[in-house]
């Protein structure tokens, strides 16, 4: 029978760190759970000289779909921001992509500005690392890139796993860029890791989180 | 020392309007704290679907002025025709000709497998002028066994009954074989009555599997 009103005795539930109190499925106690939001924060990585972070674990069938959102990651060197998908719990991150890049770019100076498509950094059916950001970040204390990246149903066996992502950086040359890649791993077994690190150098400081979206 | 039974005496927090009870991170108490601003409304699962819709008051959906923006996440939509594409339209009421006004834009990013035709455009066959067509989401997707189509579209404020109705999506798929497609949608409904149902199918034939999720985003 479902409560009428709630009562003391009816609250019998095991705590569980940072979690809620609920009502149960029946509605006829109560459960700890998730709050009822739909994107779920999983994991937080802080760079600090490294050189690269990784998500190894987390990435699995619980979810739909996956973000990782990038906070202010500077590099220790003029790089660009990269990133692969692993299929053996990070033991390799090199699966098959055939990808997209176009950007918008404005210099501060007003001098020039344009959108287009970049050929040097997508990929046709390549294991290398995707670069993010098509040109180097500077390492201005100021600079910076900034940006999200969603990915679909990495744990599939039967579906290629789609990708997406929209980045802005302040470049070496006092510009604005603000890059689009998307594509594909093309592979039907599940990915199960993430890694991302810089085309030279470390990732000098800097933020990536990774959320699961219900 | 971490709770091992609810007590009454546990709960020492200060009451804060709107925010939810939780335990702390060390389980031995409570603190106060907020629901995301995300909120899953919907989940409908598509096998060999003809069409599949999502209406206010219906089957547990809420698309009203409960949130300013709804979302829909399109996770592995396969399409039972080759080539055919994800499309979406609107209605008021209790109409269910969807047919809405629709002016609208479209691009694409795209690149094929064997590293040719990269390339950054304007699709004019997407797009649509005051028309009242079901909208493209998407170029052709593919139909071999692995591919599909993934992302998202939003809706802005759909019950407002001052203000048209603006959209955005942005989706990636397979197409023809072996090209990857990053496709951008935008538009408006061009009415000022308040939507109340969505309609998504594919421009030929079934949505042969798939999901469409719709969120509430505060």
């Amino acid at each position: 029978m479902a409560l009428s009103k709630a009562d003391v005795n009816n609250i019998n539930i095991t705590p569980t760190a940072s979690k809620a109190i609920r009502w149960n499925s029946a509605a006829d106690g109560f459960e700890a759970g998730a709050l009822g939001g739909s994107m779920v924060l999983l994991s937080t990585q802080t760079a600090s000289g490294s050189a690269n972070l990784s998500f190894t674990s987390g990435i699995d069938s619980t979810y739909d779909s996956y973000v990782f959102k990038f906070i202010n990651i500077h590099p220790s060197e003029t790089a660009s921001f990269m990133f692969n998908l692993s299929i053996d719990s990070g033991s390799n991150y090199n699966v098959t992509k055939t990808t997209t890049h176009f950007r918008a770019y404005h210099l501060e100076s007003g001098s020039a500005s344009a959108l287009g498509y970049e050929t040097g950094v997508d990929l046709a059916q390549s294991t290398a690392f995707q670069d993010l950001t098509g040109d180097s970040i500077g390492t201005a204390n100021d600079s910076g890139v900034s940006g999200s990246l969603h990915l679909f149903s990495p744990s599939s066996t039967t579906f290629v796993k789609h990708f997406m992502s929209n980045l802005s950086l302040l470049k070496t040359d006092n510009e604005i860029k603000n890059t689009f890649v998307a594509g594909y791993g093309n592979t039907t077994s599940a990915v199960d890791a993430i890694q991302f690190k810089m085309d030279n150098g470390n990732i000098d400081s800097g933020v990536i989180k990774m959320y699961g979206i219900t | 020392m971490a709770i091992s039974k609810f007590n009454y005496n546990s709960f020492n927090v200060t009451p804060v309007a709107s925010k939810a009870l939780a335990f702390n991170s060390d389980a031995d108490g409570f603190t106060t704290a907020s629901s995301s601003s995300m909120i899953l409304i919907k989940t409908l699962t598509a096998s060999s679907s003809a069409t599949l819709s999502f209406v206010d008051g219906a089957d547990s959906v809420v698309l009203d002025d409960t949130y300013p923006i709804y979302k829909f996440e399109f996770i592995n939509i396969h399409p039972a025709t080759n080539t055919a594409k994800l499309t979406f339209q609107g209605d008021t009421g209790t109409n269910t000709s969807y047919n809405q006004t629709i002016t609208s834009t479209f691009f694409n990013s795209q690149h094929k497998e064997d590293g040719s035709g990269g390339s950054l455009g304007y699709e004019t066959s997407h797009d649509q002028a005051q028309g009242t067509a079901f909208q493209d989401i998407t170029n052709g997707i593919g139909n071999l066994n692995d591919e599909n189509m993934n992302g998202e579209l939003k809706i802005f404020s759909p019950s407002s009954g001052t203000f048209v109705k603006h959209f955005i999506s942005t989706v990636q798929s397979n197409y023809d074989t072996n090209w990857s497609m990053n496709s951008y949608m935008a538009g408006y409904f061009n009415t000022t009555t308040a939507l109340t149902r969505a309609q998504f199918k594919m421009s030929s034939g079934n949505i042969d599997s798939g999901i469409i999720k719709l969120y509430g985003i505060k």
